[in-house]
């Protein structure tokens, strides 16, 4: 006699008990700790930072743990954890102008005030995989210089001194700051919460997105005007106190993009922004981010909208990876019910089809 | 380490109160999709992220809560959100149709009639109907706002051009109240008929999309059709082989390698209900025993 | 075509004054007209004159930077376009206007059957019985010239005077009072064009049909309109009786164009 299925509670608690077993790993290796996550593994932890949204180094690192070091579920353990905190606000501004640089490049100037600091980059190391990593290191201590106080002007502030480029849109004193984790984002989203959408979107995403554009599917003409790195302070306007309080200071790291110039007949010709901002180091996220948020500009500056990087509903609806993954995952569910109407179906139409080509033969028969 | 407490049902009372508003907003237009600022849930995206924050919402320590999944209430995923709520809210539990207050429920409408004070929560992917017919979120919505139909019975034209009848065997579009089409999630056509005039209070979540729609109590839900192309429930050749019944949703079961097959009730709480009541189907000869539920 | 069948004294529509300009850049400027049911009016003029902004003005589809276009609504009202709801304005492009693009892909489903595309305005207004929604495709298909064995052909699998024929009976099948056109026979063979020219032509007689048809080719004007607007960097240099605007040209830029000198 047939008896349904039963046992699917015992099952997970099962898999769970063996997950834990397989992220442990073999219990001769000492386990990770989450400082060595983090000091070690820093980069990850800064993209989980940047895609989950919430600046906790230590979280971040226990989740990368959690998840096997799957950073996407690493990601979406942060954000189930942030979507349940309270909120008290947003905090000013930070004033990236200010930022204490540990690596500042411009690509459109050879000099720029403040000078050009090259930092911990992998760029311009040869891509050897280097066999003494695979033993203990212990690298050299970095070479030291005299702090600079010189002030490290954004790049696209001198250019915007003479009116090369197009300003920043000015916000609106005390207009209230979009948050498309509070409300819904809805078409045609303005410019903050478009930012907001792709600072949390996928790097890899928005890395193909970014390059597509430079391949001809809608392509601006990028410079990378500016990408620093470095410290900025964090404050928080208490409205008890009537001024703003320091929180701590956050890792940044901002690319500005100088792209192709506009012009009509009221107004002179200047170059246009594409902006990227994300937490601790990541510049491939925020390169493709500022090619993106130009892209996405295509409407507002009057420019054909034929690509894939132009479409904001695409690219917005479609740049979440905690959003993605599920969906795409939820194939593993049962579709059982669906799949049985689709089967009903299917077996009455090729009934019917052949039904309908037998007749013919049936006929003849008769004859 | 900021180490996570949750809340009872584990949203916060403020997203819980944004998510009510838009429950009440959505009963107040039968079959509207409200935007919801759609909260990441503990479970993935897809996997029923827009039923847990409705249920979650609602839930109350006096419910009794029911889930299921493919109308299973022993299938995989229904366990874990019933082991979730039970775990953040501490409500009691329950696979009987009857005897809950909420059902949060994935693909399937129960077989027993709903209840006046029952609330059926549906999990959504995909909330927009015309969302296949056109992709577009500010053309969609359009549609909806001027009632502009007209593409949907295309495709329905579409079918029974090619088919010689409608070829949608899920997620079958209805008309709510005369007004709004509305995609009742992918529930088999079968389902359709118990949303019309339903005693229960449906609602619709659907996370990933970040909508919420409903059907109030007693409201008119018309599946889409044409007059002389009427819509039809779809009919099982056979009863179920454990329970007889000859009224209810049927899954298939592979029995062997020989394609030998199967059919017995989705909904195994009313299958069951009916074996304890005595019935047969032709493959259950014996007495029913209850299988062991862990 | 050279009579003007008038059945109402009351003008369709009334453009008055229409201009559009972008930035510094006129379209189309200070152009008035009165069309009255029934009556066909070619606009010509070479590419860049400005016709086609104004049919997109005429049309609902672009609003003027100035002047007005007044519809005369079924229930005998002249309104203001530009006080329509966009609900009133889709309503009027789904019954009582017909709009036929240069390219058939843009004014077709192409994906979707023949029949389909015929039967989706009649949906659109609450047909709900397939039998007469097909029977009524159909017999459009027949009067356009398309075999009915084609109905259920998607129309990507038609040549591309098949396609145009389609699109009108799409446009028909409601019974419009008003037809826009948009240069209807560009991009087709001239032996196409011909047959196409002339099926249109009884039909609007048939149906007597309002049309304002954009086009740089003065044979279509010739054959289909009654009355012709000659237009040139975004003005109207000269109107008229169709025959006699051709035949008799008072315009040196007109006489050009008749005498077939400017290119398209």
């Amino acid at each position: 006699m047939y008896v349904a299925v039963k046992g699917g509670e015992r099952a997970i608690e099962n898999a769970h008990r063996l997950l834990a077993h397989e992220r442990r790993g073999d219990r001769n290796v000492p386990e990770l700790s989450l400082a060595q996550i983090s000091e070690q593994l820093g980069l990850a932890v800064d993209r989980v930072m940047s895609e989950g949204s919430l600046y906790d180094r230590e979280l971040a690192a226990l989740a990368i743990k959690q998840a096997r070091g799957d950073l996407i579920e690493a990601i979406f353990l942060v954000r189930a954890f942030r979507a349940t905190l309270p909120r008290f606000g947003a905090t000013e501004p930070v004033d990236t102008g200010a930022m204490r640089v540990q690596r500042r490049v411009s690509s459109t100037f050879k000099d720029i005030p403040g000078g050009q600091v090259l930092g911990p980059t992998f760029d311009y190391t040869h891509r050897l995989l280097d066999p003494q990593l695979a033993m203990a290191s212990d690298p050299d201590a970095p070479a030291l210089a005299e702090a600079s106080h010189a002030p490290t002007p954004r790049v696209t502030d001198i250019l915007g001194q003479d009116g090369l480029i197009e300003p920043s849109p000015q916000t609106v004193e005390g207009a209230p700051v979009g948050d498309l984790t509070r409300d819904p984002l809805g078409f045609p989203a303005g410019r903050d919460l478009r930012l907001q959408n792709l600072a949390r979107g996928d790097e890899g995403f928005l890395l193909a997105l970014g390059y597509s554009t430079q391949r001809g599917y809608g392509r601006n003409h990028p410079f990378a005007g500016e990408i620093r790195f470095g410290e900025v302070e964090v404050e928080f306007f208490a409205e008890e106190i009537g001024f703003a309080v320091p929180l701590g200071s956050i890792e940044l790291t901002e690319c500005q993009m100088v792209n192709q110039f506009k012009g009509s007949a009221t107004e002179p010709p200047c170059f246009t922004r594409g902006y990227g901002l994300a937490f601790g180091q990541s510049e491939r996220k925020t390169m493709s981010m500022a090619l993106v948020d130009r892209a996405l500009r295509a409407r507002e500056l009057g420019e054909d909208l034929v690509a894939p990087a132009q479409d904001e509903e695409f690219v917005l609806s479609h740049s979440d990876n905690v959003q993605a993954t599920g969906f795409v995952e939820h194939l593993k569910l049962p579709h059982y019910v669906d799949f049985q109407s689709e089967l009903g179906l299917l077996r009455k139409l090729r009934r019917e089809f052949a039904e309908a080509n037998a007749e013919p033969a049936l006929k003849e028969a008769a004859e | 380490m900021n180490a996570p407490t949750y809340n009872f049902a584990y949203l916060d009372e403020q997203t819980k109160r944004m998510i009510r508003r838009a429950i009440l907003k959505a009963i107040a237009i039968p079959g509207y999709q409200v935007p919801f600022a759609s909260r990441e849930m503990p479970m993935p995206y897809g996997w029923g992220t827009g039923g847990v924050q409705v249920t979650a919402a609602i839930l109350g320590p006096d419910d009794v809560l029911k889930v299921i999944d493919q109308g299973s209430d022993d299938t995989t995923n229904a366990i874990s959100i019933r082991k979730f709520f039970a775990k953040t809210a501490g409500v009691a539990t329950t696979t009987s149709t009857e005897a809950a207050t909420v059902i949060q429920t994935r693909h399937r409408i129960p077989e027993a009639p709903l209840q006046e004070g029952q609330v059926l929560v549906y999990q959504v992917p995909i909330p927009e109907p015309l969302r296949f017919l056109e992709p577009r979120e500010t053309e969609t919505r359009r549609m909806h706002a001027l009632a502009e139909y007209g593409l949907m019975h295309v495709k329905l034209y579409e079918d029974i051009a090619r088919f010689g009848h409608i070829a949608t065997s899920y997620a079958y579009p209805v008309k709510v109240n005369a007004r709004y089409v509305m995609d009742p999630s992918p529930t088999p056509k079968f389902d359709n008929p118990k949303m019309d005039n339903c005693p229960a209070l449906q609602l619709f979540g659907a996370g990933r999309e970040k909508r919420i729609y409903a059907i109030p109590p007693y409201t008119s839900v018309v599946s889409l059709d044409f007059e002389d192309h009427p819509f039809t429930r779809y009919k099982f050749d056979a009863p179920c082989a454990l329970c007889g019944a000859e009224d209810s949703y049927l899954d298939e079961i592979v029995t062997d390698d020989k394609g030998s097959r199967m059919f017995v009730c989705s909904d195994t709480d009313y299958c069951e209900g009916r074996q304890a009541a005595g019935h047969r189907g032709t493959q259950n000869a014996a007495p029913h025993k209850e299988g062991a539920h862990v | 075509m050279s009579e003007v069948t008038r059945t109402s004294d009351q003008p369709l529509l009334v453009a008055e004054a229409l201009s559009k300009s972008y930035g510094r850049l006129a379209a189309c400027r200070d152009v008035s007209f009165v069309l009255y049911p029934g009556e066909v009016l070619a606009i010509v003029g070479e590419s860049g004159s400005g016709k086609s902004t104004l049919l997109q003005m005429l049309s609902a589809q672009l609003a003027p930077s100035a002047g007005h276009v007044s519809y005369r609504m079924r229930d005998g009202v002249l309104r203001d376009l530009a006080d329509l709801g966009e609900a009133e304005r889709r309503f009027l492009f789904r019954t009582d206007w017909g709009y036929v693009h240069q390219d058939p892909a843009q004014g077709l489903r192409m994906a979707v059957s023949a029949g389909a595309n015929v039967g989706e305005r009649l949906m659109a207004v609450g047909w709900n019985h397939y039998g007469r929604i097909r029977q009524t495709a159909s017999s459009w298909l027949e009067r356009v010239e398309i075999d009915v064995a084609r109905i259920d052909d998607a129309p990507r699998t038609y040549s591309g005077g098949m396609r145009q024929r389609l699109q009108i009976a799409r446009n028909l099948v409601t019974e419009p009072r008003l037809v826009f056109m948009d240069e209807p026979t560009g991009g087709l063979d001239v032996s196409v064009q011909a047959r196409l020219l002339d099926m249109m032509r009884s039909l609007v007689n048939e149906l007597g049909l309002a049309a304002i048809v954009v086009t740089h080719d003065l044979a279509v004007a010739r054959l289909l309109s009654h009355r012709v607007m000659v237009m040139k960097e975004g003005r109207v240099i000269e109107t008229g009786l169709t025959d006699q605007v051709l035949d008799d040209p008072r315009e040196p830029y007109t006489q050009l164009l008749v005498s077939s000198i400017l290119p398209p």
